[in-house]
């Protein structure tokens, strides 16, 4: 038996920057997989759109600040954070929409703060974020499940409607946003938030069309793909790439501040499920969240991280501008990344706690 | 132009722009920039300001006591102030209430104070004079372009508004480059003018090197000794 020596840290996971982010990009297809399913193509091209922006923004900046580029570029940091933005934006949203979040991700967020490792703030959300007080109109264009919809669209039509607004048959986004009975559409949180400022109540809420009947408030097709997307997580959790306590503490924390406001306002907020289930909650919670770079460090401090995450999700759902609010959570947690690696630093072997 | 003001020229233009390298004055700076005559109001009502309080300060350096230089000169400052808000109520009504809160706020501008402090003090009345022209033109060309910036990216026009600030005549002078089908509000709103300031510093240090080399004023060169060199033939 041979005995080797080896400085610390003794680690033999020889997985790489390169690897990880392969990994989290593979965890992603279950969610895309469902979402493709239920409200069609237009979000593959997006994702396609979105890395490909992404990666020659990348390569650009790189070259500017005289670096190798092949070197930054293998490290499929910036394939990923196209991927997460792509997977972010409504399926049809025009190209140009896409292709200005993309560069913003990774021009200004990441590789202005210094490039990988250094970017205070999540390239993807803070682009999404961009794009969502930039362009209101265009973020919400959210479409049907497509076995509901009226007109509903195929891979062709979906790259006519990005490109020059109208598909072929001359429909435009809104248009294509009608279901059966000429109505359009809301997402479930949409619907619940529209629904409470017309003075309904949450209970009232739950009877529009796009929960079918369900009395949880789980939207149709929207549940089946935060589901997708728990199952990604979890394989990313079974096979170490993320840890567990922020995706833990962020399902968590939504869970915790949405039973206690429903509690408390039974009338005017939404239940545990609905939160848990509806919008970025799952998608953000293993695939957002657990950014190692803009996330907090120590692993106390992410819990705190993913525990404020999920309380503000919620908080701003409930009583903020916009339907959802993952993106904003975890930017506003992002800034207070220092300060709780700060309190939260382990003792060091061999030192007593202060 | 004689060497003291080409430094002065240069120092309040470029090398020392309050703008973009004192970094003073960022409040107004940020927030009225949405378009570029509302950048330009703001400028020139900084400029006047700037002028006449270095004008005044310095014609009365010698009295003022060291003591309390710092409270006199902010009653000077909002002195002038008061007269510039006073006038564009009068003559530019509606810009007076585009700009609103941001005209009186010129007197806690820094950048006007701190001239008084740093030059005027300390200078005779005519170049303090140049100094308070030639500082307020470089904050407000930086007003100008940064309005100018934001207003073309989030709105598609240039100068638009330009009648409230120079007479009805000016409203030919207003041009609609693009037509968006939705205006980039990121470039209208106050996160836009952080970015865009940004970027505005940026291209500054850019192009900081060959500006250098090609303006700014070269300190005389002393000639110590002559040199005789013998060429080969």
């Amino acid at each position: 038996m041979q005995f080797s020596l080896s400085s610390s840290p003794h680690n033999h996971v020889r997985r790489d920057t390169k690897q990880v982010m392969q990994m989290v990009c593979l965890g992603c297809i279950p969610g895309i997989i469902a979402q493709t399913y239920f409200f069609g193509l237009g979000t593959l091209i997006q994702i396609l759109l979105a890395v490909l922006t992404a990666v020659l923004t990348e390569a650009l900046i790189v070259s500017l600040r005289g670096k190798t580029i092949s070197a930054v570029i293998n490290d499929y940091s910036a394939v990923l954070t196209g991927v997460l933005l792509g997977i972010c934006l409504p399926p049809l949203a025009p190209w140009w929409l896409v292709v200005i979040g993309s560069f913003f991700s990774i021009a200004i967020v990441k590789q202005l703060y210094g490039g990988l490792g250094f970017n205070m703030f999540n390239p993807a959300m803070t682009g999404y974020v961009m794009l969502l007080i930039s362009f209101p109109m265009a973020m919400t264009m959210w479409l049907p499940v497509q076995s509901l919809a009226l007109h509903p669209y195929g891979f062709s039509d979906a790259i006519s409607v990005i490109f020059t607004g109208y598909n072929l048959a001359g429909y435009d986004v809104n248009q294509l946003r009608e279901i059966a009975d000429g109505t359009s559409q809301a997402t479930p949180l949409d619907a619940v938030r529209s629904g409470l400022i017309a003075g309904q109540t949450y209970s009232e809420t739950l009877n529009a069309s796009i929960f079918g009947g369900s009395n949880w408030g789980l939207g149709k097709g929207w549940t089946w793909v935060a589901l997708a997307y728990l199952l990604g997580g979890l394989w990313l959790l079974w096979t170490k790439v993320i840890n567990w306590q922020m995706p833990v503490s962020t399902l968590a924390g939504v869970a915790l501040t949405a039973l206690f406001l429903n509690m408390l306002l039974p009338d005017a907020s939404g239940g545990v499920l609905f939160h848990l289930l509806s919008g970025a909650v799952m998608f953000g919670a293993f695939f957002i969240v657990t950014d190692p770079v803009s996330g907090s460090t120590t692993n106390q401090g992410r819990i705190i991280f993913g525990a404020l995450i999920g309380f503000w999700t919620v908080i701003i759902r409930t009583f903020g501008g916009y339907p959802d609010a993952i993106a904003f959570a975890v930017i506003i947690m992002n800034i207070a990344v220092p300060l709780i690696d700060y309190y939260t630093q382990p003792r060091t072997y061999g030192h007593v706690q202060k | 132009m004689q060497p003291q003001y080409k430094e002065l020229t240069w120092q309040g233009l470029w090398n020392n722009n309050p703008a973009l390298v004192q970094l003073l004055g960022l409040c107004p700076l940020l927030a009225v920039t949405t378009t570029a005559i509302n950048g330009l109001g703001l400028g020139l009502a900084t400029l006047i300001v700037l002028m006449g309080s270095n004008i005044t300060v310095s014609l009365v350096r010698e009295l003022v006591p060291n003591e309390i230089r710092i409270p006199i000169f902010v009653m000077v400052i909002a002195a002038f102030v008061t007269v510039v808000q006073l006038l564009m109520n009068a003559f530019t009504y509606e810009l007076y209430l585009t700009l609103g809160i941001f005209i009186p706020l010129i007197v806690t501008n820094c950048a006007i104070i701190g001239r008084a402090e740093a030059f005027a003090s300390k200078n005779p009345v005519k170049a303090s004079a140049y100094d308070g022209f030639i500082m307020g033109l470089g904050f407000g060309l930086v007003l100008v372009l940064l309005g100018g910036m934001r207003e073309l990216l989030g709105n598609g026009t240039f100068l638009s508004g330009a009648h409230l600030l120079l007479g009805d005549w000016a409203s030919v002078l207003e041009v609609q480059v693009f037509e968006f089908e939705q205006a980039f509000l990121l470039a209208i709103l106050p996160p836009g003018a952080f970015i865009g300031m940004g970027l505005i510093i940026a291209l500054k240090n850019l192009l900081h090197p060959k500006l250098e080399q090609t303006f700014a004023p070269q300190p005389e060169k002393v000639v110590e000794r002559a040199r005789v060199t013998l060429e080969e033939s």
